[in-house]
């Protein structure tokens, strides 16, 4: 028990974790809006720099209290989100996909000329407010509420669009409205995943929210299986925790590690998960442990 | 009175095609309704226009006296107006249950919140849409098959998943785009029966289709059309001792 504690007392391995969970909440709102409702966003990492920035600002000149910011970035972001849905989700496939890379890198460029975020510099003295503790608890609350959705007519009118577009449309689904929607709440993960990363972190530099990490998230959450909520989890611990693992390899770290992702999708291309239902997996092991509960509680029943 | 359908010279162009030209047409309330005609005669193409799909160039589409001309097909849907599709659209990776339940969709109303805060209005909500999926399966018959993926249906079932997703949106009319393309015989004549007692639910039914001892079998109307335009119409007995539309199915004859 002592040495749990201790191990999670590790300030390398308290940060590593806690980054891995705020990655998490980023990565299950691009599950949202890729995996589930099947639009592809390559500029997730501008939505969670919108809630980085709005969150720390808010630290820095309101001091109002850590969870309000971290919420306000949040919506920040999904708003961000919202504006840009209504135009482009009109478009389909590639061009939604370049429209939210366009827009992540405009974004990008903004922080960098802006004089309140310290531009190009970047902005320090964030106070470190977000722990594990916090982290957790939001990674689980944001877990069961990908769960409540996708069992839903809400979610299941997303996953239609996914599925087939047109026939969404005849079924009475208002594929636009449903998809904006979908865009705003994953927005607004990254932008509470933001707020917790700017916490974390304690500094923010515009550069730190480029292409590259709009990929790696749109990574996590096609590794573990798209559209899988244990897959986005897999995918994001393996592929945050991957690079850490493999600095003994120093210089070679990115080499291999692009290695494995390239070797993933030869063997698994519909990622680790992809394809598992643990849905029926874990209804058929609750069938089996209620068939079992009820007989203890038979011969229980005897006993008395 | 005032009919369930009407078309009021409808037209659509696409590009340089008149793919559908003036054509007018009216259906009744408690018909089975047959529009047929040779292949690339407009019969599809009237069925998106009516369901919303296509926005037609001119003309109007008037639905229980409504002017329904150029709404979206949601708001149709939800108006009372249900489809299938020609070339099966199914959601190919959901179960069959949850096809059939997003075909309920317009029927309902919670959203995100309702979702997450699991409000007892909610789950009142997904109770009814489960019961009315149900019942939607059982006039198909596939009810013994919910939990199969769509995709793994054979051909005419994944038809008749269609007819059951139109139907749990309570549809007035409902709208068949070739229900027996692909089918054998028997299944063929199961699907009538099941077209009829649909019909016996109290739903108008209007469809497509090739296979004419189908559609001389099973409709009260029929309207012809050729390259476009309506060429005829009347009782299936009629409209089979047409020149026209011996003519256009068979040939003229040279003299």
């Amino acid at each position: 028990m002592e040495s749990i504690i201790g191990f999670f007392n590790d300030p390398y391995i308290n940060q590593v974790l806690t980054l891995t969970g705020v990655y998490l909440i980023t990565a299950l709102g691009l599950h949202l809006i890729t995996g589930i409702t099947g639009q592809f966003s390559f500029g997730h990492a501008g939505f969670m720099s919108i809630g980085a920035y709005t969150a720390a600002l808010l630290s820095l000149h309101l001091e109002t209290p850590f969870i309000i910011n971290v919420l306000m970035g949040g919506l920040a972001a999904g708003l961000a989100g919202m504006l840009l849905g209504f135009p482009s989700l009109r478009l389909t496939g590639d061009y939604l996909g370049i429209t939210t890379l366009g827009f992540a890198e405009i974004v990008r460029i903004v922080f960098i000329n802006l004089d309140i975020t310290g531009g190009a510099r970047g902005l320090a003295g964030i106070p470190r407010d977000t722990n594990l503790t916090i982290v957790l608890l939001l990674a689980v609350l944001s877990i069961i509420c990908m769960y409540r959705i996708h069992d839903s007519r809400f979610g299941r009118a997303l996953t239609a669009i996914r599925e087939d577009e047109l026939a969404a449309e005849a079924m009475g689904i208002n594929t636009l409205l449903y998809k904006v929607k979908a865009f705003a709440i994953g927005t607004f993960f990254a932008g509470v995943g933001g707020g917790l990363y700017a916490h974390l972190i304690q500094y923010l530099n515009p550069a730190d929210f480029g292409v590259s990490r709009s990929f790696e998230l749109l990574n996590f959450v096609v590794l573990g299986g798209l559209g899988s909520v244990p897959g986005t989890i897999l995918g994001t611990t393996v592929l945050t925790l991957a690079p850490e693992f493999l600095r003994f390899v120093k210089e070679y770290r990115m080499l291999i590690y692009s290695a494995l992702m390239v070797t993933m999708m030869i063997f698994r291309p519909h990622g680790l998960l992809g394809g598992v239902n643990f849905r029926k997996l874990y209804l058929d092991l609750v069938h089996r442990r209620l068939a079992q509960l009820a007989k203890t509680k038979d011969v229980g029943g005897k006993q008395q | 009175m005032t009919s369930l359908l009407e078309l009021q010279n409808i037209t659509i162009q696409f590009g340089g095609l008149m793919a559908v030209d003036h054509v007018s047409l009216k259906v009744e309330k408690g018909w089975i309704s047959a529009l047929i005609g040779p292949n690339g005669a407009g019969k599809s193409t009237i069925f998106n226009m009516i369901s919303g799909l296509y926005k037609p160039t001119s003309g109007k589409v008037f639905f229980n006296g409504r002017d329904i001309t150029g709404y979206k097909a949601y708001k149709i849907t939800s108006l009372g107006i249900a489809r299938t599709f020609q070339n099966i659209r199914l959601f190919k990776n959901l179960s069959v249950l949850d096809n059939v339940r997003i075909g309920r969709h317009c029927r309902g109303s919670s959203g995100l919140i309702g979702a997450i805060a699991h409000f007892p209005w909610t789950k009142a909500e997904e109770k009814e849409i489960e019961e009315k999926a149900h019942e939607a399966l059982r006039v198909v018959n596939l009810l013994d098959k919910k939990d199969e993926l769509a995709k793994n249906l054979p051909y005419g079932e994944q038809r008749r998943l269609e007819i059951a997703r139109a139907l749990a949106a309570d549809p007035v009319l409902l709208l068949l785009d070739e229900p027996a393309a692909g089918m054998n015989l028997q299944e063929k004549q199961t699907l009538m029966q099941m077209v009829q007692n649909i019909r016996e639910m109290g739903i108008t039914i209007m469809l497509v289709e090739h296979d004419m001892s189908f559609v001389m079998n099973i409709s009260d109307h029929v309207d012809v059309l050729n390259y476009g335009q309506k060429i005829a119409a009347g009782t299936p007995s009629e409209v089979q001792h047409n020149p026209d539309v011996i003519e256009a199915y068979l040939g003229k004859e040279i003299e």
